[in-house]
């Protein structure tokens, strides 16, 4: 068998911990996990990742595919070094939401789904995150919440992450 | 039982049944696409919302419980409404290019658009485009036109037991589509084809050949494993064109394996053998049928005149026509011969007199299905009975123990309850360690015909697992594969078997290997006491050999043994329906028609005698050779060959056919004075025939030739122990030789398959040139260098 | 996450989140709060499960997560005596445009929650537990891992709680970006380890749930709700809201408003007030329009809710529902064709793609709405759009299909005028951009600084 030369040995450690979690015939419960886990290491998912982690799981290949490609959050394609997913939602839009995407796009020079030249940034249009209260929203790498992003912090933000 | 009504009309159900189940046992169409009533309910595609009373909001019938007292209308005004709504949005996004898609006439989407849909779309925005999947040789794909019913999804996660094809993405942007990079490699992989219910999943060989309204549709029986599958085959100007399913339950329920459906292309192929021909100093001439036939009618005569009848020798393949054999059968016998036999891949014929009758399944195939404890001794079980292996996948749902003991630990895609590997050698040895723990666990009295074999056995974990299993439950069974038939001790592993099936109180059958090999052994197609066995007649050459749809090299079981017996031959008559290599060893060539090309009948494994006609006429010069023999008995003189039709032969036969078969089935081996060969050391070859190399039609299907399965077979598989001893790694070319042949291939290892062995298929022409399917082999690594020379 | 110095107020009548800073979120503040007392006195008076139950139907708790079913009622629905496991499953999965309460639970006071879920499970004689939590919020996610390691070292969670008879396990399971899994069984789906995909129903959850067992779904507040309702009795809970709507409520306010945020006032409490604990309408503005219970819910003209009360029935009867208590609140400046295009369109994006009429319609309302709104509409479309979201409503697995088809007919329905106008004149009826630009950092934002 091929020795899941991917996926590393600390990433493993966690994986198996989310596998504690289910029942021992349930180990597919933990792909969700295992996924995220693996982009965490590598900071995206290709297909080799993908196959590995079913290989690791024990299951079809295409079955983890399914699930890396439903849940938004997964990198199925390289990123910039941060992923700014910013929510352009009803009640952040009203917040001030559609507005701060705009001056982000404007100063990093880029539309959705794009990377900006120097590879630092990629901005994607997210839904919502349940943190409506604190519009406009944005996400750094799927994991750090920055709220309140007003023109100054967004420029702020920036600055910290380039 | 519950009770409802559907459009006014009173029906009852088991309960638990949905509405959906309810009208189809009334015939009430409802209109569907999604539902599929051997897979499972997804509910997706909403086609069947239906009006039930009191219910707040249209229901899918083919998810929704059946209640007692429930009033379902089917086409009011509401439900007809959710339906063409529905019907709107499926039309939406799915192009409208019926004019140039493989599934117009027979889409399910085109026919009920026709009832439901509406004449103008009010869609006015772009349309969604989907780039279509490679899923390999025999599924050609437009994924625009899929209407995510997800039934191809299901039918390989629940049938075919591997899931191949899923859903990717989300909502709109949903895709069915293999993993990046692969294909669909399943052996019923043709199925999901038929329950695509729209054009975006087709036939790859089939593509582009004939509108489904141009083909006229003639039943007919599958010729390729013991199954017999009932198919329909399509046919456009007197070329078949296309084979599907024919629906029966009892015996290939609405599935056909890939064998059956795609091995239709080898009836067109080139290598058909259109004219008789005969070998006149040393080149072949084709020449008239008269001249054919009188030669060989004259070649034979001299031979019984100057060598005696008994150097008269005719092979037979198993996959030929009841008719044909018994003819064959009967002119033989008549010219004074009893040299015939069609078990042209059993080694070990020492059983021969003490079996009762002709081997078979010991059950109907049905019946597989209601098994509890089974035992599967040396078979690949899904490479040779696909649908046999899907019946048993099924009932290892519902809790059936599969228990294996077979000299690979191959991917079955079923839950394996127990499972004993070991080299072919050691197999006897095996079950007689199964015997062993049973006898201990049930305490009954051996057969003395066994107990000699038992007594030295040493039980083993695995064999007590098996015996306990088959022990513990009701219905049981022990089915012999291809492999222990033909297994150089398969008549100790008969015995053995049988022994099993008696103490743990089951059925004992084999899985059959060929369309008629049940016929062949119930119309005495095989030698009796007096005359030489398929072997017999390799190992004591002959002058003269009639071979009926046999190609030597591919079908015996020692392939080198047995061509050089025909080169030594004076006379070589090959009916066949193609050319393959005849050109090697026979004297003349008659081309006989294939199945779809006569009338004939099969007798599958469970005994069931299945009778079909011919669909097209046969090709070229090409003659049904059940004609072929009568000329042959009547130029010869022979008493008895005035029959008009196959039917007079089946009448000739016996009356009632099926009373009579019935009386034949019978597998109990008596008196058998059968011993084991000691293991034999040394690397052990394991020659079993590749899914697409068992008969002389699958061999000629262009597209499955080039499938995963029959690409992998041609090379050689190494345990590993063989591997890590002779240093060989994967990709390596290796010369294989077996007694003083040799061939060379390419290595792959496999850790699945038992210690010492090696995994080199027969019927293959690459690897023709080596001895017997059994036995041991050397292997030499070659350098890379001399490889690429 | 920036610490937050003062009282966080959700206002006077908070029980779930009472007396809260943002740091007092450990097992002994929660303790201090009186915390675990209910648990604590159920398993030392031998409460009998039903008893449980009973009190809980007593209350007239309805399901936080947006059907608002009656949580008595629902346990009582899970078998007795099963052979063999049974699940409890919380829904922490808010992704509904509008709502952010079950993330302020979480954060600020996990404890309740842990608490809730494990005297549900005593309930109904369950084992195993998890929370899906929504995977935006991953800070959240982490501090609620923190909560259940204290609980577990506090003897809480585990074997033999406390020393009685009873075992209870919780693991935290971490969404990864679908809107859908919110959706009972399309969640269960996800923690099977596959898309989430709903099923259908029947079967319900509580006869073949989470691995093919009985299974209890509840939302966060829901579970969040009960060590209340055990401490101080199913008619206390009752009577802090009215009859068939008992207790108080989280309501997450977002849009025009001053102060967006959660309140937690008694159900029954008008919507006026509620507005003004929210600071009233951002620099002054005249309300236009409000989305009562999240996204999902058809939008109310605004001096209709004026006069609403804040509960199940009272919203029903203006011609909505509560759904989970989100209110987005829409000022003049709001383009009513522009909010209800980035609707549709959050719907077409979140369709999880397994039935056709939520697949297909989706994109197909998104696409007309979009033609509207960029001036390309026809007077045709309206009666379209308002066909097209019957052909989906009540026509679809899982109720997505009505949360995508019934904002849509009452934007087109409440505000006709507005998409005629756009249709008409191609372009938007209260000028550039849709929607009120003035950023919403009043209140909150400063004091997270
Ligand atoms: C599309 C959709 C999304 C949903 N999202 C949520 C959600 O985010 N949180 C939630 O608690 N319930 C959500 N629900 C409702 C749940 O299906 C379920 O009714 C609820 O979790 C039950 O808990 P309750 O009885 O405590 O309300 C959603 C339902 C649908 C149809
Ligand atoms: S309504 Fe939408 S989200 Fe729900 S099951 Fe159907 S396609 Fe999926
Ligand atoms: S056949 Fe019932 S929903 Fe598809």
């Amino acid at each position: 068998m091929s020795t899941l030369a991917l996926i590393s040995d600390d990433s493993k450690r966690r994986i198996d911990r989310e596998i504690a979690k289910y029942p021992a015939d349930q180990k597919q419960s933990a792909v969700m996990a295992a996924l995220a886990i693996a982009q965490d290491q590598h900071g995206w998912l290709s297909n080799a990742v993908i196959d590995e982690v079913a290989q690791y799981l024990g299951m079809p290949t295409i079955a983890v595919y399914e699930v890396a490609t439903f849940y938004n959050m997964y990198n199925l394609k390289p990123t910039g070094k941060c992923k700014i997913t910013i929510c352009t939602n009803l009640p952040c839009a009203l917040s001030g939401g559609v507005d701060a995407a705009e001056y982000l796009k404007h100063k990093l020079g880029v539309d959705w789904r794009e990377t900006t030249a120097d590879g630092n940034f990629t901005l994607v249009e997210g839904e919502c995150m349940g943190a409506c209260g604190d519009a406009p929203v944005l996400l750094v790498n799927n994991k750090r919440m920055c709220s309140f992003m007003s023109n100054e912090k967004l420029d702020q933000l920036i600055a910290e992450l380039t | 039982m519950v009770n409802l009504e559907i459009d006014g009309k009173a029906v009852s159900v088991e309960s638990g049944a949905t509405v959906m189940e309810a009208a189809n046992k009334i015939g009430t169409f409802i209109p569907h696409f999604c539902y599929h009533k051997k897979l499972s309910i997804a509910a997706n595609c909403r086609m069947c919302l239906v009006q039930v009373e009191k219910a707040p909001k249209p229901l899918p019938a083919c998810a929704t419980p059946a209640t007692e007292g429930m009033k379902v209308q089917t086409s009011s005004e509401y439900a007809k409404t959710a339906q063409q709504g529905v019907m709107e949005f499926l039309l939406i996004n799915h192009p409208l290019d019926c004019p140039i898609c493989d599934q117009g006439g027979e889409c399910q989407l085109q026919d009920l658009a026709v009832g439901y849909g509406g004449s103008a779309s009010r869609y006015q925005e772009a349309k969604r485009v989907v780039v279509n999947k490679n899923l390999g040789p025999l599924i050609s794909t437009d994924m625009t036109r899929c209407i995510h019913c997800t039934r191809c999804v299901r039918f390989g996660q629940e049938i075919a037991g591997v899931m191949e094809l899923g859903q990717a993405g989300r909502g709109e942007h949903s895709e069915i589509l293999a993993f990046v990079g692969q294909t669909v490699d399943s052996e019923l992989s043709g199925n999901m084809i038929d329950l695509c219910p729209v054009g975006a999943l087709t036939s790859k060989p089939f593509r582009y050949t004939a509108r489904s309204w141009e083909l006229s549709r003639r039943k007919s029986v599958a010729p390729h494993d013991s199954l017999g599958s009932n198919i329909v085959v399509q046919v456009k100007q007197d070329r078949v064109m296309r084979v599907l399913p024919l629906e029966n339950e009892a015996i290939n329920e609405c599935w056909l394996s890939d064998k059956d459906r795609f091995a239709y292309e080898g009836l067109n192929s080139d290598d058909r053998l259109t004219r008789p021909m005969i070998k006149q100093g040393g080149q072949w001439v084709a020449v008239e049928w008269q001249q054919a036939l009188e030669f060989v009618a004259h070649g034979l005569k001299d031979i019984k005149a100057s060598h005696g009848a008994e150097s008269i020798a005719a092979l037979a393949s198993p996959h030929q026509t009841l008719e044909e054999l018994f003819l064959l059968n009967k002119f033989i016998r008549c010219l004074g011969s009893n040299n015939i036999d069609a078990r042209l891949r059993q080694a070990d014929t020492s059983a021969d007199g003490n079996v009762a009758g002709a081997r078979w399944l010991g059950m109907k195939v049905a019946e597989l299905s209601g098994l509890q404890s089974v035992l599967v001794v040396g078979s690949s079980l899904r490479k040779e009975q696909p649908l046999i292996a899907n019946r048993l996948r099924q009932a290892a749902k519902k809790g059936l123990q599969l228990n294996i003991v077979h000299v690979a630990d191959d991917e079955l895609l079923i839950k394996v309850a127990n499972i004993a590997v070991v080299a072919p050698s050691a197999l006897p040895a095996t079950l007689a360690a199964v015997v062993k723990a049973l006898a201990e666990l049930k305490g009954g009295k051996l057969d003395n015909a066994v107990a000699d074999l038992i007594n030295g056995a040493t039980t083993s974990a695995e064999a007590t697992a098996i015996a306990k299993s088959l022990a513990d439950k009701q219905k049981t069974a022990v089915l012999l594969g291809n492999l222990a038939r033909h297994h150089p001790n398969s008549a100790a592993l008969h015995a053995l078997g049988q022994e099993i099936a008696r103490l743990s109180g089951g059925a004992f059958g084999f899985l059959g290997e060929a369309a008629n090999s049940v016929g062949a052994e119930a119309i005495g197609a095989t030698p009796g006491s007096e005359g030489l066995c398929a072997q017999g007649m390799v190992s004591k050459p002959r002058k003269a050999y009639l071979l009926l749809g046999v190609e030597p090299a591919l079908d015996c079981y020692n392939a080198h043994a047995t061509i050089a017996a025909l080169k030594s031959a004076e006379l070589v008559v090959s009916l066949a329906t193609f050319k393959g290599d005849v050109a090697d060893y026979a004297t003349v060539a008659l081309p006989i028609a294939p199945f779809t090309e006569t009338a004939g009948t099969f007798i599958n494994t469970e005994g069931t005698v299945q009778s079909f006609n011919g669909v097209v006429k046969p090709l070229g010069e090409a003659r049904p050779a059940w004609k072929v023999l009568r000329v042959l008995g009547n130029l010869l003189e022979l008493p008895g060959f005035e029959q008009e039709s196959v039917d007079a032969i089946r009448k000739e036969i016996a009356p009632d056919l099926q009373a009579f078969v019935n009386l034949k089935l019978n597998n109990t081996m008596s008196n058998a004075a059968v011993t084991m060969d000691k293991p034999r050391g040394g690397i052990e070859r394991i020659g079993e025939v590749p899914i697409y190399a068992a008969d002389a039609l699958v061999r000629r299907a262009s597209s499955l030739q080039k499938t995963v399965d029959a690409k992998n077979a041609k090379r050689i598989f190494l345990a590993s122990d063989v591997a890590a001893e002779q240093g060989i790694v994967d990709g390596a070319d290796v010369r294989v030789t077996q007694g003083n042949a040799s061939v060379v291939m390419q290595a792959k290892l496999d850790a699945r398959l038992a210690a010492g062995c090696v995994r080199v298929a027969a019927a293959l022409p690459e690897t023709s040139a080596l001895g017997p399917m059994f036995g041991t082999v050397t292997l030499e690594k070659i350098a890379m260098a001399a490889a690429a020379e | 996450m920036a610490a937050i110095a003062k009282p966080l107020d959700y206002g006077p009548d908070a029980i779930i989140l009472k007396g809260l800073d943002g740091n007092n979120w450990r097992l002994k503040d929660y303790e201090s709060r009186g915390g675990y007392q209910a648990l604590k006195k159920i398993l030392r008076d031998n409460v009998k499960p039903e008893e449980v139950i009973a009190e809980v139907k007593k209350s007239a708790l309805r399901g936080r997560g947006g059907a608002g079913f009656p949580t008595g009622l629902k346990w009582s629905f899970m078998p007795r005596s099963f052979p063999g496991a049974k699940y409890l499953v919380c829904n922490s999965d808010e992704g509904e445009p509008g709502t952010f309460k079950d993330r302020d639970i979480i954060r600020y006071n996990p404890h309740i929650l842990i608490e809730g879920m494990i005297i549900a499970a005593y309930a109904m004689g369950i084992a195993v537990g998890y929370n899906y939590i929504h995977g935006e919020i991953w800070a959240d996610y982490d501090r609620f891992e923190e909560a259940l390691e204290e609980a577990r070292a506090a003897g809480f969670l585990g074997e033999k709680i406390l020393g009685a008879e009873f075992s209870f396990q919780l693991h935290a399971f971490h969404g990864y970006g679908a809107y859908i899994c919110g959706e009972e069984t399309a969640l269960l789906e996800s923690i099977e380890g596959k898309k989430g995909q709903p099923r259908f129903k029947p079967p319900f959850p509580a006869s073949f749930g989470l691995y093919g067992k009985p299974t209890t779904i509840n939302n966060t507040e829901t579970f969040a709700a009960v060590p209340y309702i055990m401490r101080e009795g199913g008619d206390a809970f009752l009577s802090l809201g009215k009859p068939n709507n008992g207790g108080t409520k989280l309501f997450s306010m977002s849009g025009n408003v001053a102060r967006p945020g959660n309140y937690e006032v008694r159900l029954g409490t008008p919507f006026a007030k509620l507005l003004e604990m929210a600071g009233g309408m951002r620099n002054g503005k005249k309300i236009k329009g409000v989305i009562p219970g999240g996204s999902s819910m058809p939008v109310i003209r605004g001096d209709v809710m004026m006069s609403t009360d804040m509960d199940y029935d009272s919203i029903a009867k203006a011609g909505s529902m509560l759904g989970s208590g989100a209110v987005i609140v829409m000022d003049e400046d709001t383009c009513m064709v522009r909010a209800a295009e980035r609707l549709a369109y959050f719907y077409y994006e979140e369709s999880c793609g397994q039935c056709t009429p939520c697949r297909e319609g989706t994109g197909w309302l998104y696409r007309v709405i979009h033609r509207i709104e960029h001036g390309l509409g026809r007077q045709e479309d309206l009666d379209l759009l308002l066909n097209l979201a019957d052909q989906i409503q009540g026509r679809t697995i899982c109720a997505l299909g009505d949360a995508a088809a019934m904002p849509v007919r009452a934007f087109v329905k409440n505000y006709r005028e507005e998409f005629e106008y756009h249709i008409s004149h191609k372009h938007c009826m209260v000028g550039p951009g849709g929607y009120s630009t003035s950023p919403a950092i009043e209140s909150l934002a400063m004091a997270a600084e």
